[in-house]
């Protein structure tokens, strides 16, 4: 039996490591966590890996890398070792979520109606009205309660004890979240002993928060019992598994366009017993592809006269079509003046300081400064089509120079940050590796939902930054301690 | 439930219905080929083999002869042939991703693992006992299947629709198993049985699992007719025609009655069924065994076409 070596931070000093923290010792949220890591043997951490990973392959939990036809499915490596925070944090954080995911929802109302905000000066007219993922279809539309954005996924990651930074707003159709319930079920199955040393809130009544959001939203023509449905572009898509993950936990049906028709500006699903209204559809399609009589013609995954049933005002849209433009990266930086603007309130999460690079000074400074920045394209996800500064070489620096002097407004730059670390499970032991965290946030008409945690990435390779499970990230459980 | 689901749900119980039909027709033609060969013309038991699964064009269109290499290859692993073993249990599994909401967990990890276990074996390195491990892994995996449905389905709409699925396509399967094998079947040709014809008879019941079974049903010696009615007419036989169309009409029965609407496909089992129920071997052999299976695949692909515009799109 052999104990794994002592955990250390001491490769990477400058990042904050969330067990340890600056000190070294241990965080009072990670003192459990600590003993037993230190009491397990290697092996036996070793066997349920291969234990959780097999139960991820037998549960069929795979994702799609676009580009890669060889693997076509892929498992996404998960880590066993539970990422911490204490109830004190999540109470800040959570505040800070919401408010921010009110002020995004009260920015889109405006943005589509009276512009209030781009006649204050406060973001300028042509990020928007240029912006390709604007819908001038949505100008003056009224949608069913004037909610946008029903699930917002918002990327956080922290760089010290009490610094936590929004790292992007995902507003258009965030995932991840099936990772985060199967991510625990999975733990409580692997690790019972550890749920009794630890007192962790559950994460499982998200899919109740989920279908409650749904039907609070549903058109005020709709019957007591709304039917809601999934659309998915099928199973090609990389995130299928969640797609119907979801349909089945929330015991709805899991739709493709095909399966969809309009008659009458009513959106009905073909049965077995003929047509079925639907009332709300929570769409995992982009904006693009759902209608090709409005969007793009040679879409084949969308439902012709989709859009105009919408401007009836006869099924709700979640997300709302449009809300690309709240996602968009170069907006992202104006969100704490939203919510000044919108809430009167003080952002309680900050933003990472991003050069816009639409603007002169700000792309002079990014093409100053490229080695230490990191690169984002505006509407880009799944870490596709950035770069990492300080982890390029020469020729790829220089490449995306020229990428940026082509076409400066479509990227935003930002400082590479020192992400935390956490401790993750690698074959030489345990080690420090960084990780970001997705929490979920879900609008309702009644109220705001957000369960206690959300989605952990993180970087398996040594000293990388990028998360993302398309770019070699793993994930772990996130746990959000009682108190 | 969307029509969409309905599909999948028939076609993926199809599917693997046929992957485990196709292992148990290489099962029968391996052994048969290990049999001596009397002097005359013989039969060669892999062409056999190819035209009961149903794609005698496609298979010449890729090779020359037909042997225990190419034929296994061809039915096993191809990927140019649609009905293979592994194309059979990659599309019942490409369904049930699109459906996996409408499967039991049981279900889905049976074919989820016979996907992943089928995909283990390297078709140029599957011979002899990798062959046989292989085909019995796809008869398992097809049991598996069925059992989980079978136990943990709920009886609605879902469960006649796989189980539509499974019939169909069994009573095609027997039918072209006896189409291939008619002319050893017939009565005149008795007096002619010699040793290679026996087997041949033992093999039609092997393909089709029933060797114990003829036993227990006939207490007889391996006579043609009565394999012959054994798997048309016997309602005990499970694979039999008159089973599957029992079961058939019983099914599509129970979804008239949960969907309050009865149309062509109860009306065309149900002429099916009576015109099976009042047959008797004797006629068939009469106005012709060949002719009474040609028009009994017909009459068996127009009720899945019905079914198929009458629930499925």
């Amino acid at each position: 039996m052999e104990l794994a070596a002592p955990y250390s931070n001491g490769s990477n000093p400058a990042a904050f490591d969330e067990m340890q923290g600056p000190e070294g010792g241990n965080r009072a949220a990670y003192a459990a966590m600590a003993e037993w890591l230190k009491a397990t043997p290697q092996d036996i951490l070793d066997y349920r890996r291969s234990e959780a990973e097999f139960i991820f392959r037998r549960i069929g939990i795979t994702f799609a890398v676009y580009g890669e036809a060889e693997a076509q499915e892929r498992l996404i490596p998960f880590d066993i070792i539970p990422r911490i925070l204490t109830g004190a944090e999540w109470t800040r954080l959570s505040q800070g979520l919401e408010q921010r995911v009110t002020a995004i929802n009260a920015f889109l109302r405006d943005v589509y109606s009276k512009r209030e905000i781009l006649r204050a000066g406060i973001v300028p007219e042509q990020l928007v009205y240029r912006n390709p993922v604007f819908r001038p279809e949505m100008n003056h539309q009224k949608i069913p309660h004037d909610i946008y954005v029903m699930i917002a996924g918002i990327d956080l990651v922290r760089t010290g004890q009490d610094e936590f930074y929004v790292l992007e707003d995902n507003t258009r159709v965030p995932s991840g979240v099936s990772y985060m319930l199967e991510n625990r079920e999975i733990m409580m199955r692997l690790f019972p002993e550890l749920f009794e040393q630890n007192s962790v809130r559950p994460v499982e009544n998200y899919v109740d928060d989920l279908l409650a959001t749904l039907i609070s939203v549903a058109p005020e023509s709709a019957p007591r019992e709304p039917n809601v449905a999934i659309m998915t572009p099928g199973i090609y898509n990389s995130a299928y598994y969640e797609h119907s993950f979801l349909a089945d936990k929330l015991g709805v049906e899991l739709v493709e366009g095909r399966d969809l028709f309009v008659k009458g500006n009513i959106v009905y699903m073909r049965t077995t017993e003929g047509p079925k209204r639907v009332d709300v559809l929570y769409r995992r399609v982009d904006d693009d592809f759902i209608d090709p009589l409005v969007f793009r013609p040679d879409s084949i995954l969308g439902v012709p006269g989709l859009m105009s049933a919408y401007q009836a005002g006869n099924i709700t849209i979640a997300n709302a079509v449009g809300t690309g433009i709240a996602d968009d990266k170069a907006v992202y930086s104006y969100v704490p003046e939203m919510i000044k603007f919108y809430l009167g309130q003080e952002p309680l999460l900050n933003n990472v300081p991003t050069w816009r690079c639409r603007e002169e000074e700000h792309l002079k400074y990014v093409l100053d400064h490229l080695p230490e920045l990191v690169v984002k394209e505006v509407h880009g996800s799944g870490g596709y089509g950035m770069l990492i500064g300080p982890a390029a070489d020469k020729a790829t620096l220089d490449k995306f120079r020229a990428k940026l002097k082509h076409d400066p407004s479509n990227f935003i730059a930002q400082p590479t940050l020192a992400l935390s670390t956490c401790p993750t499970l690698v074959d030489a032991g345990i080690a420090p590796r960084h990780v970001d965290l997705r929490p979920f946030i879900l609008t309702g008409r009644d109220r705001v939902r957000i369960v206690p945690g959300g989605l952990t990435r993180v970087a398996l390779k040594e000293g990388s930054l990028v998360v993302n499970s398309s770019q070699g990230g793993g994930i772990k459980d996130t746990w959000v301690l009682d108190g | 439930m969307l029509s969409r689901t309905a599909d999948n749900l028939f076609w993926l119980a199809r599917f693997m219905e046929r992957a485990d039909c196709v292992a148990r027709i290489i099962d029968a033609a391996q052994r048969l080929a290990t049999m001596p060969r009397g002097t005359g013309p013989g039969t060669n038991e892999w062409e056999s083999a190819v035209a009961t699964a149903g794609c005698v064009e496609a298979f010449k269109a890729k090779y020359d002869g037909a042997n225990i290499r190419s034929v296994t290859e061809f039915l096993a692993f191809s990927p140019d042939n649609p009905a293979s073993i592994r194309n059979c249990v990659e599309i019942a599994r490409t369904n049930a991703r699109a459906v996996r909401t409408a499967l039991t967990g049981e279900m889905w990890d049976a074919i989820n693992s016979a996907w992943y276990e089928v995909r283990t074996f390297d078709p140029d390195k599957t011979h002899g006992e990798e062959l046989a491990r292989f085909l019995s892994l796809v008869k398992e995996s097809a049991l598996r299947f069925d059992g989980a449905a079978f136990r943990t389905m709920l009886r609605n709409d879902a469960y006649w629709f796989s189980r539509l699925g499974i019939l169909i396509e069994r009573a095609d399967a027997t039918a072209r198993i006896l189409d291939v094998k008619y002319h050893v079947l017939l009565p005149e040709q008795a007096q002619v049985g010699g040793p290679l014809d026996y087997f041949q008879w033992v093999s039609i019941l092997r393909s089709v699992s029933a060797r114990a079974s003829y036993h227990w049903v006939y207490r007889d010696s391996v006579k043609p007719w009565l394999i012959a009615d054994l798997l048309i007419l016997n309602r005990q036989m499970p694979r039999s025609l008159a089973s599957c169309y029992e079961n058939l009409s019983r099914y599509l029965d129970d979804l008239a009655q949960f969907y309050g609407r009865q149309g062509n496909s109860q009306r065309l089992a149900r002429a099916m069924l009576t015109k099976l129920e009042n047959a008797s071997m004797e006629e068939i052999f009469q106005s012709g065994l060949h002719e009474f299976i040609g028009q009994f695949i017909a009459e068996n692909s127009k009720l899945g076409g019905a079914i198929a515009e009458q629930y499925l799109v």
